[in-house]
């Protein structure tokens, strides 16, 4: 099959192309990019007005099969992602039981090779069962498929196991994909503390329960020599110590979440436990501190923390609900509102974050439209106005808080491998 | 007390003083005052509740302000039904929100809940049609205990505006102290809280008050000292040394008053009272303790907001 997407203006950041043109896709690839192309057999995509992106990549989401397909099954995650625009989804390995051997990481790709909508990025458990204790069989990983480890969810808490694990990782060719969190330090806490904290009464994760793991999670990546990807930097503090790393030559990366760089803990009074993330909504001045790193390079990639939670779960006192937010599906559009509209960066910025850094970040071949590359590929209308709600949901839960939001920029078409995934915002499955 | 500042009452719930006017404040004190003298009476009961129902939904031990709010209820002529249970047994079993539509399948009127999470009356005000009101939630607030605590201190003192009142003990985990500062400073006192750097929660200073971890500085000039009680978890959670140590420097005994403290400071405690902690046995009944005032007006203030919120529909 053979699609030419028509007059779009590609923003291709690998390339630092930004241009007008045409492309035509055979198969599975990108097979010209030029002025005008003309096929009478190929599927014309009109994307005239419209913004044609390399595919968005998500270094960090939950699709919690197996074990909870109650809140999530690999393919209504694939179709949620395919909404919001991604090709590619790196799932967290926190499932039940634990993405932590080559058997789990192998029924991950079978399972989304069958369902044919974006493509899974595996990243397995840094140690067996998550458990902090011994690290997981890390060169299979590899040979299974993974690109990275993590044991997001939790920090690693003994520093002797994290080191050697990355020591090991850096061997077998991973990147280390660290949460941090002082489990001690937050003590039990379940948002920011600061002024709302007080006001509302609720336990205090303190800011340097994020940071203090940064900091050590640095210093123990230089010693290991590992790649080490800091996931969902939420903190002032954390930014100073990633930009100082970066400053001192560290092979280190970072991500941020829109939820981290839109809402703040003060968003909070209400109690609504849509609002409930770990880590927690943090104050204007980190939010403030995210906006800039993200403009100023300390931060790579946009990530979403996508972590649905059934309806049942959430409905709950603040204490009692799950920590997590859906964001596959509003991932551009915030970032559009609070990072493009902001004048924190432009849409090849948004595209870098979004597709470009993150394959970089995780060392995939993606994010970048050219001749020759696999076509994985968005199409934005930039100046499409909607509102998200209920109905329009794709997820199988819908624990967000920017229900009722209006939005601002909308993916149209996802092509994966050269196949037609999302066409007018609709999913097409089928060949 | 003051001559009527006639607001019209439209609040259908009361979850916390956050959500007051000073105004609103004002207008529960004037209808507790009234209220006040039907306790009086040879038979202190009125109608205007007649056939209401009210439910007590207590999720955490509480004998004081259920036994409070109850009284309160049947001296206004309500049907009243109480509804025990742990807050903790809603993390496995039957959910809030599922208890509360239960309760609300009774045809009720109003949902009076104590629960140990923050929040948890505002969660449960968005589940239900009945008017919910917050007898205390978690570490957020207990508005009718800051109610009748500004209403003893205003009987007392016949005023609140510009007095300097001291809130001394564990701040970080007292929805008394949060319910007290907000009622306090939107009447227009001066607030100084007093407690261990670890009891005192972060940015306290952002709510208008003062923070002083020296009792002296909290007593000098003090019109009336509000005294939390000190749980004793908390020297578990290695948040103090010791309760001895809490007792030498932050206890209230006579001598550190009259080293301290103006001879005819208020003394106020919103109890249950552990002697020989955070206060003494002979302040706790000294002639300028008002605890036990605290109790009595507590009812009047109940009656009051149970009256005011049944107005509106």
């Amino acid at each position: 099959m053979q699609i030419i997407i028509k007059n779009g203006r590609i923003i291709n950041p690998a390339t630092k192309h930004d241009k007008v043109a045409d492309i035509l896709i055979c198969e599975q690839n990108i097979v010209k990019i030029s002025g005008e192309i003309k096929s009478k057999e190929a599927h014309i995509i009109d994307a005239s007005g419209k913004i044609v992106s390399p595919g968005f990549i998500d270094l960090h989401a939950h699709l919690r099969e197996p074990g909870r397909e109650d809140k999530e099954t690999i393919e209504t995650g694939l179709i949620s992602a395919v909404t919001g625009g991604f090709t590619s989804v790196c799932p967290m390995p926190n499932t039940q039981p634990a993405c932590d051997n080559q058997a789990q990481v192998k029924f991950l790709l079978d399972k989304s090779a069958a369902i044919g909508l974006a493509r899974i990025l595996p990243v397995g458990a840094i140690t067996k069962g998550r458990q902090g204790k011994e690290m997981t069989e890390m060169c299979e990983l590899k040979e299974a498929g993974c690109l990275g480890v993590s044991d997001d969810g939790d920090s690693v808490e003994d520093p002797g196991v994290l080191k050697r694990a990355m020591e090991y990782a850096s061997m077998a060719g991973l990147v280390v994909m660290v949460h941090c969190e002082d489990k001690k330090l937050a003590s039990g806490g379940v948002m920011n503390e600061g002024y709302w904290s007080t006001i509302l009464g609720l336990r205090p994760i303190p800011q340097e329960a994020e940071s203090i793991i940064v900091e050590r999670d640095i210093q123990l990546a230089r010693r290991a020599g590992a790649r080490l990807h800091i996931q969902h930097v939420s903190t002032r503090k954390s930014i100073e110590a990633i930009r100082e790393a970066k400053r001192r030559g560290d092979r280190i990366t970072a991500e941020a979440t829109p939820h981290h760089f839109t809402l703040t803990d003060e968003d909070l009074k209400g109690y609504d436990t849509n609002m409930k993330v770990n880590p927690p909504l943090r104050s204007q001045d980190d939010v403030q501190a995210v906006k800039e790193a993200i403009a100023d390079g300390t931060i790579d990639a946009i990530a979403t923390d996508h972590a649905p939670h059934c309806e049942s779960e959430k409905e709950k006192e603040f204490d009692f609900a799950p920590f997590g937010m859906i964001g596959f599906e509003t991932a551009l559009s915030l970032s559009v509102t609070e990072l493009l509209e902001k004048g924190m960066i432009d849409w090849k910025g948004i595209i870098e974050k979004m597709s470009y850094n993150p394959a970089r970040v995780i060392g995939y071949r993606g994010g970048n439209i050219a001749e020759g590359e696999p076509a994985d590929i968005t199409v934005i209308d930039p100046e499409k106005e909607w509102e998200y709600t209920r109905e329009k949901i794709r997820s199988k839960s819908s624990n967000s808080p920017f229900i009722g939001r209006r939005m601002k920029a909308a993916v149209t078409d996802v092509i994966v491998g050269g196949q037609m995934v999302l066409t007018a915002g609709k999913i097409v499955r089928g060949r | 007390m003051e001559t009527r500042t006639a607001i019209k009452w439209t609040k259908k719930n009361l979850l916390g003083i956050e959500d007051l006017e000073a105004a609103e404040i004002s207008a529960i004190l004037e209808q507790a005052h009234s209220f006040k003298s039907v306790l009086e009476r040879t038979i202190p009961k009125v109608p205007p509740l007649r056939g209401k129902t009210i439910v007590m939904l207590f999720c955490e031990p509480s004998t004081r302000t259920r036994a409070s709010f109850e009284l309160a209820a049947k001296r206004l002529s309500a049907d009243t039904m109480n509804f025990a249970t742990s807050t903790s047994s809603f993390l496995k079993g039957e959910t809030l929100k599922d208890t509360a539509r239960n309760i609300e399948a009774m045809k009720v009127d109003m949902i009076v809940i104590r629960h140990g999470c923050s929040g948890a009356p505002h969660f449960l005000s968005n589940c239900v049609n009945a008017s919910v009101i917050n007898a205390g939630d978690g570490m957020h607030e207990h508005p009718t205990q800051a109610l009748l605590d500004v209403y003893t201190i205003k009987e007392k003192l016949g005023r609140i505006k510009e007095l300097k009142v001291s809130i001394i003990g564990d701040i970080a985990h007292s929805r008394v102290a949060r319910s007290n500062i907000l009622a306090l400073k939107k009447l227009g006192a001066e607030v100084t809280i007093c407690g261990p750097k670890t009891l005192i929660p972060k940015d306290a200073e952002k709510m208008g008050v003062k923070v002083t971890y020296e009792i002296s500085e909290a007593l000098k000039d003090a019109d009336a000292i509000n005294i939390l009680r000190i749980q004793r978890e908390r020297q578990n959670e290695a948040l103090l040394p010791s309760l001895r140590e809490y007792a030498s420097r932050f206890g209230i005994t006579t001598e550190i008053l009259r080293k301290y403290a103006r001879k005819e400071v208020l003394i106020m405690h919103p109890g249950p009272i552990n002697r020989g902690i955070e206060i003494s046995q002979d302040v706790a009944d000294s002639e300028f303790s008002v605890i036990l005032d605290q109790v009595t007006n507590g009812v009047a203030v109940r009656m009051a907001t149970l009256f005011l919120i049944s107005m509106v529909k």
